[in-house]
This record gives C-alpha cells, structure tokens and sequence, in this order.
C-alpha cells in the first residue's frame, strides 16, 4: 500500500485525535504494538562473523529468527560500534538460495563426476563420501586425501577436523584458508621470538603517540580498529599517522606521512629505518644487549612457484628457504648500512623528507608507536622477512611489549587465531605451536587424545596452494573444503584450481551455507549452519577468545561443520583406517568407529547435556548426546594450559566478552614477554622472549629481493588485489545482503586516469585484465576510492562473477608458504 | 532480467530437483567457471533523496544522494557541513544520531566523537541496480504483527 503524504497525514490524524478524545480504538487499529510480551526481543551477545577484530555484537532474536544487531557496548573491542557489514549481520542467513540439502553430481541416479546437482539425504551424501575415502585410503594411503578449512571455522571445529585428519585418517593434509592470510605472519613470529601471536593488544591503540601501517587500509579492513586510531589521532593533536601503501586508499585520508612505494619494495624501507636508527645513535643499547640475538637469513630463498619453474630452479636456497646462522652487531650494522635515505627513496620512490620523518617515529625514544600490518606484508614472497623486519625496528629501539609501544600483525579472519593457527589447522602444526615433525610434540598430542604412540604422522602435509597441484596432479584425490571458498580465493584458477577440482580422478566436497564459486567446482555439495546457527567460540588479533550460543536453528537439512565432521566419522572402523602394526600394538582400539576413538574418547563426552543450562538450543549436542562444544573446548585447552597458552574454563567465556590469553589464575593477560604484565616472566628480567629457549627474540639481516614477477613490455602493469569495506571475502554472504550488494556490486578495476587515457580507455569501459595465466573483463574505474599511481591497478576479489584470481599468480613465500595477492604483471586491453 | 534468472534458478533446486551445475553459483549468471558473463555498466548511484526504512532500529541510515568527491579527512568533514547539530536548521538534513556525540565510555562531547568521524565506515550509498539474490530477512514488526494475530 502507498499512500501519498497527505492522505498518510490525514490517516494518522483521526487516529490521534480518536485517542486524544479518550476513545478507545480497537488494538488493530493503532499504529503501535507497545505490549512488552509482544515487544520484548531476546538479547544475547555473539562476536562478529566477519573479520579478525573481533567485535562483540547484541543479536536480537524472536520466534527462531534474528531481528536485529548492533555493536555491543560491553565489549572492550568496539564498544557500541559496528562497520556497515556488522551492522547488517541481521540479514547474512538469510539470503533466499541458503543450501538446505545436500547435493550431488548425479546421472541416472547415480553418483557422476559430469552429472548434475541432485538433492540427496545426508545418509546418501555421506555413504558417498565414505566410499570415496575408503578406496582412496586403500589404494594410495593417507597422503591421498585432504582437507581444506577455515579460520572462520569455530575452534571446535577446526579442533574437531584437526582430530578426524591427522589422528583418525592419520593424514597431515589439513590447511586452512589462513594460509593465504596469516601464515607469513606465523612465520614473523616463530622465527623472531619462538612463540606466535602479538604480544601487545587493544589498549596500545589508545596508548599510542604514532600509528604506521604497513601494507594495511584499515580503514576498509579493520574499520573498527581504524575508529580507534581515528579517535587517538583527532582527540590529541600530538599524535601522527604514517600509511604506506602501492596506492592511495581511504587510509590515507588519516594520514599525516603518506606514502606510496614500488611494490616490493617496503623490504628496503624497513632496513633503512633500522640503518637510521643505527647511524643516528638511537639503538636501546640496554634492551638489544639484554633481550636479543643477531642473525643473518639465507638468501636467494626462490619464490614457492612448482620445482620446475625456472625461477624455482635457479634459486640457490630454495630448499633452506628458512635458515639463519648468528652474527654480531657490528655485521648487522654493515648489513643494513647500504640501506640509505637516498637509496631508499631512489628505490622506493618515497621522498626522503617523508621517510626521514617515519624513521623518526620510530627512533625518538620518547615516541610510543604501534606498528600494523595486513596483507601488505603477508600476502609477499618475503612476507616472513617482512615481519622479522618490523620487529627488527622494534627490537633495536625496545618499543615493544608495552602500552603504546606496539608492532601488531593484524588478522583478517574471525577465527584466524583461535582456531587455524592456536588449534593448529596448518599442515604442518599441532595445538599450542607444537609441530607434527617434532616427536616430543606428537607424542603429548597422542597422550591427550587417548591415541597409541605413532598415530599421528611425522611428515608435514600438503600446504594450501600444494592441495590445488596436487589435486590437478592427480596425488590427492578426495577433499573436503569446509567454510571458506578457495575457487574463488586461491591464486591461478585457469592453471592449478579448476583443473584440479575437475581432474576426473577426484571427488571433491564443498560445505557451505551458499551455493558459492567454490560449490560450483565440487561433486557433492553439503548444507551448513551458519554463525549463530550453532555453538562455537572464536579468537580476535588480540589473543581475545569469545565464545556464543546456538540463538536459532538452521534452515531445512543444514548442518553445522561440527556435526558434518563428527558424524562423517561414524562411518568408519577404526580397520579401515589405521593399519595393522597400530591395532597390534593397541588390540583395544579394535573394532571401535572413529567417532567412537576421536570423540566418545572419555575427554570429548565428558559433559552431559545437563550442562547446558543457559540456551535451549544446542543441535549437535541433542544429537551426539553430550556437551559437544564443552568436551571438545576443554579437551583442546588441555594443550596450552601451563605452557604460555592457557584459556580459562569454557564456561566463563559464556559470562565474559572475551578473554585474552595466557589467562592465569582467573586474568587475562594484556602485554606479553613483559615483566608485571605477563606470569610466565620471570622476575627481575623486565622483558623476557620466553619463545626462545635463551628468552632473547632475534634481529635479522634480511635483504631486499625483486618480486617473483614484475611488469615488463608485454605485461606492463602490476595487478593489486584486495578487499573492501562493505563486503567480506569473497562476498557469499554480504553479496547476498542487498544493502551491501548495492554499497559496491562490483569488482571494478581501479587505475590511474593517465594510464586510462594512454590506452584509450573512459571510465565505465569494459576491459580486459590479462596476465600471463588467464584474463578476467570488468569497467574501468579512474575516480572511486582507490586511487593507484601509474603502472599499477588494482581489483578486489569480492565478486563471484568477475574473478580476478584467474589472473594472479601462484607464487609464495618459500617459508610461509602463503600466495602474494599483491603483485603480478598484466595487460589492459578493451574488451 | 538478472534477478527472473535467478529466482528461476533457485526455484528449481527445491522443487524439481537437478540443478544444472554451471547454475548452482548464483552470483555467477550461469557462467561456466571457464567463461564469464557480459559485465553490467556502472550503475548510477540512486539519488532521489528519499529515506530509506531501516531493517531495525539500529541499522545506520542508508545515504540518498551523491557523495562523489566529498572531502572527509584530516582537514574537512564535508558530511557534517549539513549533518551536524549546528548546521540541521540550515540545510534541513536528518541530524546525525546523538550517539555519534558519546565517547568510548558513553560521556556525551561538545562535538561529534572522533571515533565516528569517518561516516563511511557505516553510512553508503546504493547503485540503481537489482540484486543477484534476494533476502528474505523478515522485519521484527510483522513478525509482531503474526504474533499478536495470533494470540486473538
């Protein structure tokens, strides 16, 4: 009905005056129901399912539905606020094609690699499944299937499929879409102070007198994060901001020293802050003297392309990508002396009055100044050199482990840190920074999981960009993608992905809630509960676990991962997955199921399901019989308790808007390494890198090194690839909000206006991306937000028909092995 | 057009059954994953100046006009030339909420909180185009309105 203004008037009037008389009107016929039964909405506190900040959010529900959601002003992280993308939670379940059962490839009512999406019964779609895995296991072993998951998965289900993959299937091949996120990262932290994860948090954000962000636009990435810097910043007029970026973004709209730098090379800024802070006398001779060690790294580490890509094979240490042999001081300061001012902005391309007054920041004790980080300098070949880099600075100046005094590697992931990387999702990891290769570290996991010595394999598994080859290779031949959509995000479709999905030797499984690019690729595709959904915990940047009830139910036949994975594994004896000598030595294993082995193991149902004493909601746990969340999350806490790791009892984290850990004796801990605010310090260090077995974090001599393909005549432009604020990944949720769709509906190609003219192109001209692997058409933008220099444009892969990944290039860290989304040489052409 | 295709599509994965597997993805156009479809122009911002309806209460208002080249940073604030409580009886703009002048710990400040300086971090405008899929958020109101009708 519309009615125009002054017949809305009109209307309104006669019910006013009807009430004003004191007549009484039928309830119908008001305009307002003000009946608190009616009225009131059942409020709880959920964190956002988007990205790494970790904002706490109100949910409203009434009648099984969500109503409503705002920012949480309880929570410490965001304190009432959310970006748009928060704001709009309400509405991410509920788009109209939400997958509400399983589907498979069939012909002729059978199961066919060519056929077409057939809605089967979860018991069809997992005998399936289970057929598949059993030949595969039987035929080749272990090392023949695979898994891909998620930092947006809940830490129970990534513990859960941690379990089922390298204890049950005894397969390392397990990663998580945070390889192409935080690995390098992990690598920053593992190799500088043996521990990972920031050791600062939140609160430097309010103590800081000087933010620099690295490779970051927080402002569309971390729009929470950047309210805080943004309050810091205008409310004391003495604080300063420095964004270095290959482009201009929305960042630097805060920013007092902006700068734009050829790509890559951000590995000379970095050394030519340490050389400045070195000649100018600045080094805090008492904190480099007490806390660290000097290192040099190999070089000429090659760029985690295949081993017979030339590149690969003409690197010396391609294969001790990773070593570093002591030094002393003074070879440090040789090193990097070669890193001036002048060749750092030769280089770079960044005035030197602009990175004299960054180098300052960073120099001037009296400076307290928060590093950040994000893709910048993960998604790089050097990326791991990169965050050695940055603590480098802050090292040498002792600015770290204190309020303000901060380098923060952010996350892009909810659940980035609580689950891939504290779980250990990665191939090569265990819970806690235990690694499968260490035998010590296997054997505490068997022990915890009531598992005979020799469950678990040694060899590390295939990494995330070594699933797709291996699959177009035809090694690994059945895979599970759980929550996270790797067609659309893995670097190279036209090469490495799609062929590898499609590979006729393979059955792939894609679970999701969305029939996303990824569900496109698979063979079986299985329906998933969403968010609040389901039980589950998550972890923030800031080491913040924040846990949430199940508030609605899922739509038709759709599942949780957690359910997906645990009842996945009743299909299976413990003989058909094990071999012989591993029964032998342990006859009592015999004859029992997986689920049985992994989940019915005395830790896992532990808790009953009187327990649940807050929600009547809790799907899987009606279903298994037992607090499933509660078994699982005490289980895995079992790993980092006393060993620098510790989370509290799983109940708390349902009163708390979360914790940071180590939480010690009922405290969270803010600053870690730091005597006073962390317990595992001992007293009378002041500081002490606990990671390490000496407590000193290192200092690396890292030098630059070229990209692993730059722009040349034929392809003359560097491709930039990222995010935006309004949608999330790779948009299968927020595309489906129709606010949000119509906020940015499309990935556009964002370019200079002169390199536009020069080819002949008007803004809103559809044109052609083309590298060297596949090309991707989409309209020309020359005045939108981003705003590149000459020779470089920039796409967001956000858009599920415009895949700008059929055009990037598969290289990576050699030590992190994560993909750099960042650079790549393409063409433009006119479509 | 693109909005029939896929209402189509959606419909006949629930009821008839087979889903042809190039149409699964529905924010791809049916396109095979080796293909793509004919992109769509840049749509126009819409700019007719109307309110929008909120989903909810607290959902940030939806921006009805063009705000191309508007200046919000370090310097200028171009937004609040029309938004802030001074400026309102001028331009006849909505005033910006009163929780934009609340701190971090809820104290109201003479001026807009910095932390919400930034108003496109919540605040966006629409393109005139259909959205791929629809959502079928319900608003608490009708939900209420079931109810109540029921409870007769």
């Amino acid at each position: 009905m519309t009615l125009d203004r002054r017949a809305f008037m009109k209307a309104s009037a006669i019910s006013a005056a009807a009430s004003a008389a004191g007549m009484t009107i039928p309830v119908q016929a008001t305009n307002l129901a003000t009946d608190s039964k009616l009225t009131r909405l059942k409020w709880d506190k959920a964190p956002c399912r988007f990205c790494g900040t970790g904002c706490s959010i109100n949910v409203a529900t009434l009648d099984n539905k969500v109503v409503a959601t705002h920012g949480d002003i309880k929570s410490p992280v965001n304190k009432g606020l959310n970006c748009v993308k928060g704001y709009f939670l309400s509405k991410i379940m509920y788009g109209q094609d939400r997958l509400q059962t399983p589907l498979m490839r069939m012909k002729n009512g059978q199961y066919d690699k060519q056929g077409e999406f057939t809605p089967v019964s979860w018991d069809t779609a997992f005998d399936t499944m289970a057929e598949k895995y059993k030949a595969a296991l039987k035929s080749k072993g272990p090392t023949s299937v695979g898994m891909f998951g998620s930092g947006q998965w809940t830490v129970m289900e990534g513990y859960a499929a941690v379990k089922l993959m390298k204890a049950g299937f005894r397969s390392n091949n397990i990663d998580p879409n945070a390889r192409h996120c935080m690995a390098s990262a992990v690598g920053g932290f593992m190799r500088t102070f043996g521990i990972d994860e920031p050791m600062g948090c939140y609160d430097d954000f309010e103590a800081a007198d000087a933010f620099v962000l690295w490779g970051s636009n927080m402002a569309e990435m971390h729009p929470i994060l950047w309210t805080r810097i943004t309050d810091r910043r205008l409310s004391s007029p003495h604080v300063k901001v420095a964004v270095l970026s290959t482009y201009t973004h929305r960042s630097f709209d805060l920013a007092d020293i902006p700068m734009i730098f050829e790509p890559q090379t951000d590995l000379v800024i970095l050394n030519f802050i340490a050389n400045y802070i070195i000649q100018n006398d600045k080094v805090n001779w008492d904190f480099v003297n007490k806390h660290t060690n000097f290192v040099k790294g190999n070089t000429d580490i090659g760029y985690g392309l295949r081993d017979d890509h030339p590149k690969q094979k003409r690197a010396k240490n391609a294969d001790k990508a990773g070593g570093f042999s002591p030094i002393k001081f003074d070879e440090y300061a040789k090193f990097v002396s070669s890193y001036t001012v002048e060749y750092a902005s030769e280089i770079s391309g960044v005035p030197q009055k602009r990175l004299l007054d960054m180098a300052k920041l960073y120099a001037d004790p009296k400076i307290k100044v928060m590093s950040l980080w994000t893709m910048g300098f993960n998604q790089h070949t050097r990326g791991v050199w990169c965050n050695n880099l940055i603590y480098n600075i802050h090292l040498l100046t002792g600015k770290i482990s204190e309020p303000g005094n901060s380098p923060f590697s952010l996350t892009g992931q909810p659940s980035a840190f609580g689950t891939a990387r504290e779980v250990g999702t990665f191939s090569h990891r265990l819970p806690a920074d235990m690694v499968v290769k260490n035998p010590k570290h296997r054997a505490i996991a068997e022990d915890i999981w009531r598992l005979p010595e020799g469950t678990v394999p040694a060899k590390p598994g295939y990494h995330a960009v070594l699933h797709n080859r291996k699959l177009k290779d035809g090694d690994m031949n059945v895979y599970w993608v759980q929550c996270n959509n790797n067609m659309q995000a893995a670097a190279n479709i036209n090469e490495e992905g799609l062929p590898g999905y499609r590979n006729p030797d393979n059955f792939i499984v894609v679970s999701d809630a969305y029939p996303t690019v990824t569900a496109q690729a698979a063979d079986l595709v299985l329906p998933s509960a969403m968010w609040v959904e389901k039980e589950g915990a998550y972890g923030n940047a800031e080491r913040r676990t924040q846990s949430w009830h199940q508030l609605v139910s899922a739509p038709g036949d759709a599942k949780s991962d957690l359910w997906q994975l645990m009842e996945f594994s009743k299909r299976f004896q413990i003989e058909d997955v094990w071999p012989k000598e591993l029964l032998d030595s342990s006859p009592e294993y015999k004859g029992k199921s997986l689920f049985d082995v992994l989940f019915q193991n005395g830790n896992v149902n532990k808790f009953g399901l009187d327990e649940i004493t807050e929600q009547p909601l809790n799907d899987e746990s009606k279903h298994f019989g037992f607090y499933v969340q509660k078994g699982l999350f005490e289980e895995y806490a079992t790993f980092g308790r006393k060993h620098g790791h510790d989370l509290a009892p799983y109940d708390r984290y349902h009163q708390e808007r979360g914790l940071r850990w180590p939480v010690v004796d009922g405290k969270e801990t803010k600053w870690r390494f730091k005597e006073g605010s962390d317990p595992y310090v001992k007293e009378g260090t002041g500081w002490e890198f606990y990671g390490k077995p000496d407590g000193r974090a290192l200092i690396f001599a890292l030098p630059y090194e070229p990209a692993a393909e730059e722009p040349d005549e034929e392809y003359d432009m560097w491709l930039s690839t990222g995010r935006v604020l309004e949608h999330w990944h790779s948009g299968s949720m927020t595309q489906r909000v129709p606010e949000l769709y119509q906020a940015i509906p499309d990935a556009l190609v964002y370019m200079h206006p002169d390199d536009a003219r020069k080819r002949g192109f008007r803004r809103g001209d559809e044109i052609k991306v083309i590298s060297r692997r596949g090309e991707m058409k989409s309209r020309v933008e020359t005045r939108g937000r981003n705003k590149p220099p000459k020779g470089l444009v920039f796409v967001p892969w956000f858009d599920a028909s415009r895949l700008i990944n059929k055009v990037t290039l598969d290289a990576t860290d050699p030590i992190s092995k994560q993909t750099d989304f960042k650079k790549c040489a393409v063409r433009l052409e006119k479509a | 057009m693109k909005t029939k295709i896929i209402i189509a599509v959606v419909f006949l994965s629930f009821v008839t059954g087979s889903i042809i597997a190039k149409d699964i993805a529905n924010l791809r156009e049916g396109a095979e994953l080796s293909e793509q479809s004919k992109t769509q122009v840049i749509p126009k911002p819409i700019v007719d100046d109307k309110k929008v309806t909120r989903n909810y209460p607290m959902q940030p208002p939806i921006i009805p006009h063009n705000i191309r080249d508007y200046q919000v940073d370090l310097n200028v604030n171009t937004c609040l030339t029309c938004h802030s409580r001074q400026q309102v009886g001028v331009t006849q703009a909505t005033m910006v909420s009163v929780t934009h002048y609340m701190d971090r710990e809820g104290n109201f400040l003479a001026n807009i909180s910095p932390r919400r300086y930034f108003c496109t971090q919540c605040h966006v405008t629409q393109s005139d185009t259909k959205p791929p899929v629809p959502n079928t958020f319900i608003d608490m109101n009708k939900l209420i309105a079931i109810k109540s009708k029921k409870a007769e």
